[in-house]
């Protein structure tokens, strides 16, 4: 809980109060702060790689097919990527819970 | 030939097809939906790759990538006041040189970084950035530039074009917001015989990502001015972000060019140029904006753009015919 919020005791926190780990905030769970979410129509994606480059939040990795999937964990539900697609292959979906 | 064109004669550029998978910049910062600022640092920092060495001056890209206990930096990385980024790196620059010499270390290859916003850059920490580019030291200075201060609440800086709605240049019965036009910080870095200063922008990755790469291979300083679009502060739809930075191309606000030893290249012809209403439009900072005052600010970025294709044409007639010019001087003489 305490590396998904970022919130921790300070008796955890290390001497000198140094941060060991080089981009610990990979970590935090930014993926609550959408309320609406991207979904790759596989069929229509052409692989272009536009929803990768454009994305600020670093939320799409490559599979093995070549096409471009979404970690949740990261996606803040901007939009960008269902904007800027170029066959309209990424659908925004509200969020139920 | 210059040192930077000298350096840039075997450059070979990106392509969607090959982009490198690293990410110096982790995900999980706290950027807002749709931030273009982070979207322009991620792209940069893929073209740079890992040898960097980075110094921030403050501003958002500081503060979301480094609150405690958690930093999404996996390369060095100092944060320094708003007006020394420039002189930071500088010294870092310095003291890796240094080293490298005595034999502490051997890392030769390493890029150095300093970047701050509009406001670090263009008002704050101009003079620590005039003094870097003077001594030459071989550094890359990103301005991410968002129009105004936006970490602190939206205040005008001096990059804050005219007619914009900013806090402290609000738009009422007897303002027009932002009443001073738009500081041209390429064109004072172009002055300081900076070897290679180029524009761009997130809309075009690739275009970005071969500036910044050029700028890392170029022996001496160089100034990319990277468009930001700031939805929280821009008052524009979170997924227009990236269209916002393309807009702001097409329609000539924020010409794409880059200038190499003193030569400009317009990176992108605008062809048929959209008119600057259509880049308003969604923007909330320009709804106020009257018909009169609009076609006031569409002269003026014509006639900038009129001056910066002159530039570019100038330059290349000079490149074409060098020997019949010199001829003609010499007949002079």
């Amino acid at each position: 809980m305490a590396k998904e919020t970022g919130f921790m005791s300070w008796k955890k926190l290390n001497f000198g109060i140094a941060i060991t780990n080089p981009g610990n905030a990979a970590e935090l769970k930014t993926g609550d702060w959408r309320s609406m979410r991207p979904e790759t129509n596989k069929e229509k994606c052409t692989k272009c790689a536009q929803c990768y480059i454009y994305c600020p939040d670093m939320v799409y990795s490559k599979d093995a097919e070549g096409y471009y999937i979404q970690n949740y964990y990261y996606c803040k539900g901007c939009g960008i990527c269902a904007h800027e697609c170029p066959v309209d292959a990424i659908t925004m979906i509200q969020e139920v819970d | 030939m210059g040192i930077a064109s000298e350096a840039l004669k075997n450059f070979k550029g990106f392509n969607l097809k090959n982009l490198p998978e690293v990410e110096p910049v982790s995900p999980g910062h706290r950027a807002c939906q749709g931030c273009g600022e982070v979207l322009a640092l991620r792209q940069a920092m893929k073209a740079l790759g890992t040898n960097v060495v980075m110094c921030s001056a403050t501003g958002c890209m500081e503060i979301i990538t480094s609150p405690f206990p958690q930093s999404a930096w996996r390369v060095p990385w100092i944060h320094v006041a708003f007006e020394n980024a420039a002189a930071v790196v500088s010294g870092a620059e310095s003291a890796y040189k240094a080293m490298n010499r005595k034999g502490i270390i051997n890392s030769p290859d390493t890029v150095f970084v300093g970047y701050g916003g509009d406001g670090a850059t263009a008002d704050i920490g101009m003079q620590a950035l005039s003094g870097a580019l003077e001594r030459g030291h071989n550094f890359i200075y990103m301005c991410f530039d968002n129009e105004a201060y936006m970490n602190t609440g939206i205040q005008r800086s001096s990059s804050t074009p005219y007619g914009a709605a900013t806090t402290t240049s609000p738009a009422g019965k007897k303002s027009i917001g932002q009443s001073t036009w738009k500081k041209n910080m390429p064109e004072i870095a172009v002055a300081h015989g900076t070897p290679y200063v180029a524009t761009c922008s997130p809309a075009f990755p690739i275009d970005l990502m071969n500036k910044v790469k050029k700028a890392s291979l170029v022996p001496g300083p160089a100034y990319l001015h990277i468009y930001s679009p700031c939805p929280t502060g821009w008052r524009c739809g979170i997924e227009e972000s990236v269209e916002m930075a393309r807009l702001a191309v097409q329609s000539k606000v924020f010409p794409l060019f880059e200038v190499i030893d003193g030569q400009y290249f317009l990176s992108r012809k605008v062809a048929k140029p959209k008119p600057v209403s259509e880049y308003f439009k969604p923007q909330r900072r320009f709804r106020h904006l009257t018909e009169t005052e609009v076609a006031k600010i569409q002269a003026r970025t014509d006639a900038d753009y009129e001056k910066l294709v002159a530039k570019c044409v100038m330059e290349a007639k000079t490149k074409e015919k060098p020997e019949q010019e010199m001829s003609i001087r010499l007949d002079g003489a």
